[in-house]
């Protein structure tokens, strides 16, 4: 699902990945490969994770990893940094969910009275970007599907996702609701169904797979 | 003419800050924190601060010694899932909390370092970040105000300070700093190297000496600043 995820990148685009799954997808970019990545404590231009031993103390992304530079990045403050996405340069940001609703809403920073650590940067990720996909697993961990007709936590932004990434299928927010894209190998339309907790629009004929 | 030396020792620089007094501290993560100036404050003592900072750090780390000692009572910030004791301080009650989206918290920095009253936004609108905010319509466009952050006092790392208080930073430690060092009537630099004056060249200067009180230099760099190995 990652390596489909990182198809979503386009050449050219300003990309943020959020914190979790999504920053896997930078090790499915081919290095020459035409994208701007940006972070949100003031890069744009990541290169390369860097372990610890060839780390520079200075230079981290927003999940805390020791990132690097390739030609042509730069620094700036974290007002800047902001400004960048609030005014429609980033064209595309990939994030985690806890509850994605079939009306786009994204449920991703508050688990009231389990998980309350703030939303960082990521309501501005999620309301601003000019795409907002999202990567996650079809359900969580006790079964219950992550997508649903309605999130039941406290949402992060309204109506803002486009496109779902999950280890079963590729999903779309359609104005009629869920709509199925494409499904991972050996995973058929109807398990997805199952999986999903509000109706699931099935394309007509073939479903691709990846 | 001469520009004056603001260079001064730790224990000055730091004194004065009094119960109640509200501090800003730059930073996100380890870059651009001041741990030595956070030091110096655990051991002056000053209580019932209200810290603004993007983040809590970590175990054992900047503002986890504020709260360990007590010193807090309130935290402005944005995220704090790095650091356990800021999120068990919090579900006790023992400290308040007030999140605010990060960028949001910039430009409310900005905005008070500016001497403007608040920014207008339409961020967070529909999350309970909003409650409690007056909305403005503007064109038929509806917005939340968000007040202005101005702070008794700003605590700043610095890579680079010239003896004036013009400062630089590196790579991803600039972050909040050059704004927070605009957004109080006393900061407080610490900088790895300071730099005799017309060392720092005019334009490399991120924030400009005006805005500088105290100038600390740092000898060796302790623990803290180095890359965490998780």
């Amino acid at each position: 699902m990652v390596a489909r995820a990182a198809r979503e990148i386009e050449p050219g685009m300003v990309v943020n990945l959020g914190i979790g799954l999504p920053t896997k997808v930078i090790n499915h970019l081919a290095s020459d490969f035409p994208v701007c990545l940006h972070t949100e404590n003031g890069l744009s231009g990541i290169g390369p994770t860097l372990p610890p031993d060839r780390a520079d103390r200075n230079l981290i992304d927003a999940g805390g990893a020791y990132v690097s530079t390739v030609p042509g990045s730069a620094f700036f403050d974290s007002a800047t940094s902001f400004a960048l996405v609030r005014s429609g340069r980033l064209d595309l940001t990939m994030l985690g969910a806890f509850e994605v609703s079939q009306t786009g809403d994204l449920a991703n920073w508050k688990i009231p009275g389990k998980f309350s650590p703030g939303a960082g940067g990521g309501i501005e990720l999620a309301q601003k970007a000019r795409r907002v996909a999202v990567l996650t697993t079809q359900t969580d961990r006790a079964g219950n599907p992550k997508l649903k007709a309605a999130c039941d936590l406290p949402i992060t932004a309204r109506a803002c996702v486009a496109r779902v990434f999950t280890e079963m299928a590729v999903i779309d927010i359609a104005p009629a609701g869920f709509s199925l894209v494409e499904l991972a190998e050996g995973v058929s339309a109807g398990e997805v169904a199952e999986a999903t907790g509000a109706p699931l629009i099935l394309p007509d004929g073939d479903i691709p797979t990846f | 003419m001469r520009l004056p030396d603001k260079t001064t020792t730790l224990e000055e620089a730091v004194a004065g800050i009094g119960d109640g007094a509200v501090v800003m501290v730059g930073g996100f993560g380890v870059p651009g924190t001041p741990f030595t100036l956070i030091r110096e404050l655990v051991r002056q003592g000053p209580k019932n601060l209200t810290v603004i900072k993007n983040d809590a750090n970590e175990t054992g780390m900047g503002v986890d010694h504020l709260l360990a000692s007590g010193q807090v009572a309130r935290l402005i910030t944005t995220h704090i899932g790095l650091n356990p004791r800021a999120i068990e301080l919090m579900n006790a009650g023992k400290i308040e909390v007030e999140f605010n989206p990060q960028g949001i918290l910039a430009e409310r920095i900005r905005a008070g370092g500016a001497g403007l009253g608040g920014i207008l936004t339409d961020i967070a609108e529909d999350t309970e970040l909003a409650r409690g905010k007056q909305r403005v319509e503007i064109d038929a466009k509806r917005f939340l105000v968000e007040t202005a952050l101005r702070a008794d006092v700003a605590l700043i790392h610095a890579d680079r300070a010239d003896t004036f208080g013009n400062l630089d930073y590196v790579a991803t430690a600039r972050n909040f700093n050059p704004l927070m060092a605009m957004a109080a009537p006393r900061v407080i630099a610490e900088a790895e190297r300071v730099l005799a004056l017309g060392e720092l060249p005019p334009d490399d200067v991120h924030t400009p000496g005006p805005f500088v009180d105290h100038v600390v230099e740092l000898g060796a760099l302790t623990e803290e600043y180095a890359v965490v190995r998780r």
